[in-house]
């Protein structure tokens, strides 16, 4: 099946064009950055159904005190690999990997990225690291029970497997430190003609930002957990007071990754919101260069911050408070997106289907995980909440409000593009309505049990905090209920007959002048850009 | 970039002596107890590596503006976090 281009062209799509080989094998060894992005996509989205399912079996476990379905150890390793899953293989990777290959070289007029050898290399490691860390679950000592922090002395001692554990992250470290290279350079080196830097779509803008924290951030977070591996293998005590070592700098150096990863996950899921606005709401962006320029803000400032995870940690007094000033600062530039989304709609045609019904449960979800990011930002109140139910409420709000929830919207707005095929809509707007329910009955009673003090990692609790377990549990099956019809429409659309309109919506980028799936190099000839990214009115080129 | 004559060889090759060179001088230093001074003296010889290696193996030296500007705000950045974590310990 083929489509015609503008220009009057019939070019086989990306899903015709397998390269030098078939079937399978033509998307396992495809160098295009197209199928690539789906060979990610299919991994990604797998595994976070199997860390969504392994949620739900934790909030069973908390319905009622006591053991109810599992024993704390195992509680322990569910919450590890929750975390891990949804950490590194679901979040850290996901926009990028998923939407950034898809759509990153069509948006600044390119064929592929930069290296697509090493695009593919990527992927590459990226399943190699994830079979890692499936073996690590039935080998040596068993699931890791560390928490997905893999915090010392205790990951040093337990007998579970982390060795293998902390080598799977390793691994896809560098998937991800290799992706943001290849997109670094692509975005340098490969604009089409015309295309400036204040042309490039915010969504560019935001894996720009992105690929500099994933390249230097990322090999911090590996030689951090080398050194974890190679202190339980040759007791080499960087990380054993006994030893001369200092435990806090393994918190230091783990969150001088892990707080910047925070920003791997929200920008590019920003990146995504500030493309769906403009389109739905059929208005040029507001504040097009404070929105790129806070991007990368947020990326320079996010760097300096890390020490809000460490404030109970015994950590010095001066460095608490520096930390606690800097991460008030770092708020400044996600305050300033917030606001120009909201102008964006100001006097706009808003149309509200599906992928902007899940865009603007963005802001209300991600405002909510932000301004109480305030809360446990705040050096005093942290004291009194830290490692309570008040911190799994926030990132839950960031990390699945925000990102997950960013990612829900993506999906739907690019899916007409990527599989050249429409959804229905009413199924969506059903899934929406138990995942915004759900998602605020599971995760808003944490805000209320973490205040009155509920720790988190526990499998067990007081009497008094039962009612609060039991609405956040019914919320669980409710959000459940939302994700598994999302995907099971979301598969059925994928056979939906071919024929999606190549402009759907009402897009002004790059990738809605291309045919629908778009053809194997994207372009015929590489499109001369004459105007800016989100020029509704004037019949400028991009 | 457009005109791009090609690094000779030899040029990497003395490179690479010179850094296992500064590999021989971080151990030898490393020994001579240096005290508070010993970590900086390792972290003075790793920049002079990583200088020799980004501009010459990566070839920076003839890369366009704006790349050298966004590599050297990583640089501050990375110097600055060094700086937050050594103070925390100073501080202690
Ligand atoms: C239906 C969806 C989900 C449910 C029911 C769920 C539930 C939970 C529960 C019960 C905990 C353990 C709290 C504790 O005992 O301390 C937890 C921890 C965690 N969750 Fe989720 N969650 C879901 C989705 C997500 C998503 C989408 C992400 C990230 C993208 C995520 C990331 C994490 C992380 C990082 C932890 C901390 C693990 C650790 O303590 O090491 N979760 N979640
Ligand atoms: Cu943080």
């Amino acid at each position: 099946m083929s489509h015609s281009n503008a220009d009057g062209g019939a070019l086989p799509s990306y899903l015709e064009v397998s390269g030098r080989r078939t079937g399978i094998l033509g998307w396992i060894l495809s160098t295009d950055h197209k199928r690539i992005g789906i060979l990610y996509m299919s991994l990604i989205l797998g595994f976070f159904l199997v860390a969504l399912c392994i949620g739900l079996l934790m909030r069973l476990e908390l319905l009622l005190p006591g053991p109810t379905i599992v024993q704390p150890n195992t509680y322990n390793a569910l919450f590890t690999l929750h975390g891990v899953i949804m950490i590194f293989l679901f979040i850290v990777p996901g926009i990028p990997a998923m939407f950034g290959n898809f759509f990153l070289p069509i948006q600044i007029g390119a064929k592929d990225v930069s290296f697509p050898r090493l695009n593919l290399a990527s992927w590459w490691l990226y399943a190699i690291g994830a079979i890692m860390a499936l073996l690590s679950l039935f080998t040596g000592g068993g699931v890791p029970d560390t928490g997905w922090t893999f915090y010392v002395p205790f990951s040093l001692r337990t007998g579970t497997n982390v060795p293998l554990a902390v080598l799977a992250v390793f691994v896809m470290g560098f998937s991800s430190i290799l992706t943001g290279l290849n997109f670094i350079t692509t975005i340098h080196r490969l604009r089409a003609p015309g295309m400036s830097w204040f042309r490039m779509p915010l969504f560019v803008w935001s894996l720009y930002a992105t690929a500099w924290i994933q390249i230097l951030a990322t090999p911090i977070l590996g030689i951090t957990v080398l050194l974890v591996f190679l202190e339980r293998l040759f007791g080499i005590g960087l990380f054993d007071p006994a030893k001369g070592g200092d435990p806090l700098l393994y918190q230091h150096l783990f969150w001088i990754y892990s707080h910047p990863a925070v920003y791997i996950m929200i920008l590019p899921a920003m990146g995504v919101i500030s493309e769906i606005f403009p389109t739905f709401a059929k208005q040029k962006i507001f504040g097009y260069k404070a929105i790129a320029f806070s991007s990368l803000a947020i990326a320079f400032v996010g760097y300096l911050v890390w020490g809000h995870h460490m404030f109970t940690s015994g950590i010095s007094d001066t460095s608490r408070w520096i930390f606690s000033l800097l991460t008030f600062i770092v708020a400044v530039p996600s305050g300033i997106k917030v606001f120009n989304w909201v102008a964006t709609l100001y006097k706009g045609a808003i149309e509200v289907p599906p992928p902007m019904l899940f865009a603007l449960s963005f802001i209300f979800l991600f405002s909510i995980g932000g301004l109480t990011g305030f809360v446990v930002g705040a050096l005093a109140t942290d004291i009194h909440i830290h490692d309570t139910y008040f911190v799994v409420a926030h990132f839950h709000y960031v990390m699945f409000g925000g990102v997950g929830i960013a990612i829900f919207a993506a999906l739907l707005y690019w899916f007409p593009k990527m599989f050249g095929r429409m959804f229905r809509y009413r199924p969506f707007f059903i899934s929406w309505v138990f995942i915004f329910v759900g998602f605020n009955t599971l995760y808003f009673p944490m805000f209320i049990m973490g205040w009155l003090g509920m720790p988190r990692r526990y499998y067990d609790y007081m009497p008094e905090f039962q009612i609060w377990h039991q609405i956040s549990t019914v919320g669980s099956w409710l959000l459940a209920t939302g994700v598994f019809i999302f995907f099971i429409y979301f598969v059925k659309s994928l056979r939906a007959p071919r024929g999606a309109p190549d402009n759907p919506w009402g897009g002004t980028t790059l990738e809605w002048r291309v045919p629908s799936p778009p053809p194997a190099e994207n372009f015929i000839e590489i499109p001369t850009v004459t105007a800016g990214p989100y020029d509704h009115h004037g019949e400028g080129d991009a | 970039m457009e005109k791009k004559e090609l690094v000779p060889y030899g040029t990497y090759i003395m490179i690479w002596f010179g850094l296992l060179v500064l590999t021989g001088v971080t151990i030898i230093a490393a020994s001579l107890h240096f005290g508070q001074w010993s970590i900086m003296t390792a972290i003075a010889i790793a920049t002079v590596k990583g200088a020799l290696v980004l501009f010459i193996f990566m070839n920076l030296k003839r890369e366009e503006r704006l790349f050298k500007i966004m590599l050297s705000l990583a640089l501050i950045t990375m110097t600055v976090i060094m700086v937050l974590t050594f103070a925390d310990i100073s501080f202690r």
